[in-house]
């Protein structure tokens, strides 16, 4: 199954948390492909998706990082008006509730992907099968 | 059998005044009498024991604390001669002497008596076992609920606290149904049996446990019940009054029974001693009203809780009190409201999702700002759900303490580590 990673951390709204998180993938050499941040009142999370999701995610948690690792899918957006409509218009009318997405460029101009987490990964792959999709492939982020 | 001494557990509210009354006018005659602290005590709050005519005038007499205590030390406050004393108990003090009570034969027998009542209540009979793990020793725990024990015609097996392995083959072997026994070290002994691999349910007989000498909370007690599939009460209780079996719950767990022919409980607002209603929180203020060697009057036990007036379902007539939410000593006030950590300690250990680990600040008289860390373990990336989650703290403590907080979540480890009493409460406040 085409399923990808996001990791997500926990932070309080306070100057550095950002800048603390990726220095430590930054120092491990861990390539950043896509992220977020949602903020409230007082704290956030920051999601990453990363090419090495594993070691990223053990990292921080041995650094004492709040961490979490959600799964996510990638779908392919076309490089065109309407490219992002075309997409969450089809997750919509499934009924697939997006609740975290971010953008990954993987060929600036030509390629990129709307990574969402959804509740139910496998079960909206499953639904998603017969849609005109291109899912992202884990391999190609490694 | 339901009561030990159904007579007086059941007897009539009015009656009851009526006995309070007449034993608290007999206290303070003999205290004025023999008793010179107590007698000046009383010249300078300008009352004498024959103004007290209701039990309603209680107030007029002046508190004793801890101090009095050490005022003429050790014996002082002792009403009779050293011939007629069998019993010494202290309990830890701060100026570094300890708190010195003494015991007469019937005070002992008296204390007793009270605990006979207490067992019987939750279900204990002759024919029950009893394995006293608490410590015997200058501390009252142990001795006084050995007596007690005795006197229903329970086994007692003395074991004291400590050597886990040696306790559960006392369980074992000699089918201990019943256990007395701090909280931490239930909670100890409850893991090594697991750890072990014997099932409580199959492998032994225990039925019950008496907690008491350490706070400890309902969710704990909960557990320990699950651990061990028994019934745990909850028993309250000072060196300064008898040590256990002041306040013990009866089967329907919901608030400690206070025997009132022997203890005269007031709660007061411990900033200004006023007495506060039935029902709300404050510090509980017990007088002795059955003892011999060493009556105390209106004595401040630090120890905050509530009244609890309605009629409880087991038929006895004693008021109840709420289990012991905290020390007087840590409450706080904020929009004019008494506040105490426990209460706080109490909203946040029933959330999921937040750490033991918190703290109160305040930087003004209307705002109270809780700081709670989130658990690491149970973070699962989703921001709605931690949105959720402090909105549901800030809800639960403001209908626990009619004030609506500020709630901050903070990253695990942020704040610092709690050594046993942990600086809950930052008080940044000046006047
Ligand atoms: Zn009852």
């Amino acid at each position: 199954m085409n399923k990808v990673y996001m990791i997500s951390v926990f932070a309080e709204n306070k100057p550095g948390r950002l800048e603390r998180i990726t220095k430590v993938l930054t120092e491990a050499n861990i390539n950043i492909l896509a992220f977020s941040i949602t903020s409230t009142n007082g704290f956030g999370v920051i999601k990453f998706m990363v090419n090495k999701w594993k070691e990223a995610f053990d990292l921080l948690k041995e650094r004492g990082f709040t961490v979490s690792l959600n799964e996510a899918i990638g779908i392919e957006m076309k490089d065109q008006p309407g490219g992002l409509y075309e997409v969450v218009k089809i997750l919509s009318s499934k009924g697939i509730n997006i609740e975290s997405a971010s953008v990954y460029v993987a060929e600036t101009r030509k390629r990129a992907y709307l990574i969402v987490e959804i509740e139910d990964t496998a079960k909206a792959m499953d639904i998603l099968k017969g849609e005109n999709l291109k899912f992202l492939n884990p391999e190609e982020i490694k | 059998m339901r009561f030990w001494d159904e007579e007086t557990e059941t007897l009539e509210k009015q009656k009851l005044r009526e006995l309070q009354l007449e034993r608290l006018r007999k206290t303070l005659r003999r205290i004025y009498q023999k008793v010179p602290h107590y007698r000046t005590k009383f010249q300078q709050a300008n009352v004498k024991p024959e103004d007290i005519k209701h039990i309603e005038d209680v107030n007029k007499l002046p508190f004793t604390t801890k101090e009095d205590l050490y005022v003429d030390y050790p014996f002082g406050l002792v009403t009779l001669p050293l011939d007629k004393l069998i019993r010494l108990h202290t309990s830890s003090g701060t100026t570094g002497k300890p708190k010195a009570i003494f015991f007469s034969k019937k005070d002992i027998n008296n204390s007793a008596e009270l605990i006979a009542r207490c067992l019987v209540m939750t279900g204990a009979q002759r024919g029950d076992i009893l394995q006293n793990s608490m410590t015997y020793g200058l501390f009252t725990g142990a001795f006084v609920m050995h007596y007690g024990a005795e006197k229903v015609g329970i086994l007692v097996i003395p074991a004291g606290p400590g050597n886990t392995e040696r306790q559960i083959n006392l369980m074992k072997d000699f089918g201990t149904t019943m256990l007395h026994i701090t909280p931490s070290y239930a909670l100890y002994m409850a893991s090594v049996i697991y750890d072990k691999g014997i099932d409580p349910r199959r492998d032994l007989k225990l039925k019950r446990a008496y907690l008491g000498a350490e706070p400890y909370s309902e969710e704990t007690r909960k557990k320990i019940e699950d651990m061990l599939g028994i019934d745990i009460y909850n028993c309250y209780g000072l060196t300064e009054m008898n040590g256990p079996g002041v306040g013990f719950e009866c089967k329907y767990k919901a608030g400690l029974h206070i025997w009132e022919d022997n203890f005269l409980m007031e709660i007061i607002n411990p900033d200004t001693g006023e007495p506060l209603p039935d029902g709300e929180i404050g510090e509980l203020v017990l007088t002795t009203l059955n003892r011999e060697a060493m009556p105390l009057v209106r004595y401040r036990t630090r120890d905050l809780t509530r009244i609890i007036s309605e009629s409880c379902k087991c038929g006895r007539t004693h008021k109840r009190i709420s289990r012991i939410l905290g020390r007087s000593d840590d409450m706080f006030i904020v929009k004019g409201v008494n506040i105490f950590p426990q209460q706080i300690e109490q909203v946040l250990m029933s959330i999921k999702g937040v750490a033991q680990n918190y703290q109160i600040v305040l930087e003004s008289y209307d705002e109270m700002t809780v700081k709670v860390e989130i658990d690491r373990e149970l973070f699962d990336g989703r921001i709605e759900k931690l949105v959720r989650m402090k909105e549901e703290i800030v809800d639960k403590i403001r209908s626990t303490t009619m004030v609506k907080p500020k709630v901050e979540l903070l990253e695990p480890g942020t704040l610092p580590i709690s050594e046993g009493k942990a600086k809950r409460v930052i008080d940044n406040r000046t006047i």
